[in-house]
């Protein structure tokens, strides 16, 4: 017997006004203030580390040859997975008719939108010359130049700047029903002016519920596939080089299983403060948590299994380059990064086998924190150990970070958060459309 | 007097609205909207909503995405600028697919979100039913229906008693 995923004593009205109340009625509180207000801090530092870096180039990072690719792609990498789970619960648990998505959905979604607008700007930062990055975009230019098709780089614009307006429009369909409730509840004449025009008219009609379902049913269609193919097409930035280390076929399901794994663990570290802050323990029920703990699970053991296969395939493989690179991670130079990320996204998500476990607040939030964490190093290890011992023994070479570097990987912390959290001010975290649903089902 | 868009009747629930719609049209009004604060299943069709275009649009923003993505890809490295690497065909069809794959799905996304908003009238500044009592409770908690004055069987006085009829919370007028 399932639990309920709402409790009777919600019906659409009051589902409506205490989703909405956050946004329209509730204070600031000194805790969102203080949040913001770091946050905020963090921003600013990071777009003054920005100014820097364009100002005099990638010197203040601490690549170099070898090691030329470090930071901006590691935390592109980072940033573009955790930006997977939001479009992920929200198209395919909608398509595979899993209720329990729709009090998620809207904020694993503003999530991935945050993550991936910030993954999009590493790879222009890394650009040694950034202000020419619309060089990648095709248009008949005066040089007669086009972008090279052949190359992951140029999929890879593709690919994201696709995932990222889909998945807004996918998001902003679904918020329409909820920004014209906003709309209609608003107090004062600004707000009312504001959600109006954001709702484009909505008004609830009978045929227009009908083609909105439609859209969004097609719109999630759509989507599933493209959250596979966008980590799939960052994994062939490093598979089709022939780096050794880079160079393997598992890579693409291998990300996808990671991003979907650091996306649910960054879901979980975001809902966990947000349910207890806002007080939607009723609509965040531990049951959600538990479902998205045994995803993490899930995904967890394809990206173990990812890690094995690595290891396998290089001594199977009798590639004397490939097993350098694996021993390199085992016993070199970053050694501890390699046993640390094992530790953290393999043996310690074993705990989520106990249902205790996957129930438990404090476990779950700890976990999401370190799992980030773990993916983050495991970006670390793909990018930096693989390139700081190549073939050529004269020209290998250690990558030490610079203090720019932790900068900007807390700046964009910081800007992630910042939007995060205006987001919770602004828009309805929970779709409420989607929960009177729920409660109209529940009542059946 | 100005000229009337309605009569617009109020329910508590889904169930009623529905009903309440089946009703309307046995009775043979034809220009019928039901608002609800929800996908209510079953409320098209009794309004009389037969098919929507929207699948077709995204079909042919699918096509037009995938073959100009393609297009664009081939015409570049073939037509415009072609350029040996390594010897591989310059209509080196495998390496165009990721394009065209996010091209097809671009397109047929953007279909989706224009024919959507297009086929429904939307944007909309202005409606008469926003201007009806109550109707702010219908992204609320509350279900309408309104039967049009455009419809050729509207008379007001018969209108508003099949609608009192129906037991609804109460009867408004819509102005235009």
């Amino acid at each position: 017997m399932s639990e309920q995923l709402l409790a009777p004593r919600w019906g659409y009205a009051s589902i409506t006004d205490k989703i909405s109340d956050i946004v329209l009625q509730r204070p600031i509180h000194w805790v969102w203030a203080l949040g913001f207000g770091i946050a905020g801090t963090l921003t600013l530092v990071f777009f003054g580390c920005m100014a820097w870096l364009f100002a005099v180039g990638i010197g203040i990072w601490g690549v170099n040859v070898p090691v030329a690719w470090g930071f901006a792609i590691i935390n592109f990498v980072w940033w573009i997975g955790i930006g997977h789970a939001g479009t992920f619960i929200s198209a395919f648990l909608l398509l595979l008719r899993q209720k329990w998505r729709n009090s998620i959905n809207r904020f694993a979604e503003a999530m991935t939108l945050f993550a991936a607008g910030i993954a999009g700007l590493w790879p222009i930062l890394h650009l040694g010359r950034p202000w020419f990055f619309y060089w990648l975009a095709p248009y008949p230019d005066i040089m007669k130049l086009w972008p090279q098709w052949r190359s992951p780089l140029v999929w890879d614009i593709f690919a994201i700047s696709t995932y990222l307006t889909v998945s807004l429009l996918f998001w902003y369909v679904g918020l329409l029903p909820d920004l014209a409730t906003l709309r209609d509840r608003a107090a004062s004449r600004a707000k009312q002016v504001v959600y109006g025009l954001l709702a484009l008219g909505w008004r609830g009609e009978a045929r227009h519920w009908a083609r909105f379902e439609i859209a969004y049913l097609l719109l999630a269609g759509l989507a599933a596939p493209l959250v596979v193919s966008v980590h799939s097409v960052v994994s062939l930035d490093f598979a089709i080089g022939n780096t050794p280390g880079y160079h393997s076929t598992i890579f693409p399901p291998y990300f996808v299983a990671g991003a979907l794994f650091s996306g649910f663990a960054m879901v979980l570290v975001l809902a966990i403060p947000m349910r207890r802050f806002f007080r939607l323990e009723a609509f965040i029920t531990l049951r959600h948590l538990d479902n998205a703990a045994k995803i993490m699970l899930a995904t967890g053991l394809i990206v173990a299994y990812g890690y094995a296969c690595e290891v396998f395939t290089a001594f199977y493989s009798q590639d004397r380059y490939e097993i350098a690179v694996t021993l390199n991670r085992m016993v070199g130079p970053y050694a501890p990064v390699y046993w640390t990320l094992l530790f953290l996204n393999v043996v310690v998500p074993q705990v989520l086998w106990w249902r205790r476990a996957r129930r438990s607040i404090p476990v779950l939030f700890t976990l999401g924190i370190l799992i980030n964490v773990g993916m983050w190093m495991e970006r670390f290890m793909i990018v930096v150990t693989s390139l700081n011992r190549d073939f050529l023994p004269s020209s290998w070479g250690l990558f030490v970070p610079t203090g720019f570097d932790w900068t900007m990987l807390a700046g964009s912390i910081g800007l992630f958060a910042l939007l995060f959290l205006a987001f919770i001010r602004f828009l309805p975290a929970i779709s409420i459309f989607e929960m009177r649903e729920i409660a109209a089902e529940e009542k059946e | 007097m100005s000229a009337m868009y309605g009569l617009m009747a109020e329910f508590a629930s889904a169930e009623a609205l529905v009903a309440a719609a089946r009703r309307a049209r046995a009775e043979g009004y034809a220009r019928i909207e039901a608002y609800a604060p929800f996908p209510v299943e079953g409320l098209a069709e009794a309004v009389g909503f037969t098919r929507s275009r929207v699948p077709l649009a995204v079909l042919v923003g699918g096509i037009a995405g995938g073959l100009g993505g393609y297009f664009l890809q081939w015409y570049s490295a073939v037509v415009h600028y072609p350029e040996n690497i390594g010897g591989r065909p310059l209509d080196s069809w495998p390496e165009f697919i990721p394009v065209t794959f996010e091209l097809v799905v671009l397109g047929a996304a953007l279909a989706a979100f224009v024919a959507m908003l297009a086929a429904n009238g939307l944007p909309r500044l202005r409606h008469p039913v926003f201007g009806a009592p109550h109707f702010d409770l219908a992204t609320r908690n509350r279900f309408f229906l309104c039967v049009l004055a455009a419809d050729p069987r509207y008379e007001e006085k018969g209108a508003r008693r099949f609608l009192e009829e129906l037991e609804p919370m109460r009867v408004v007028e819509v102005a235009q």
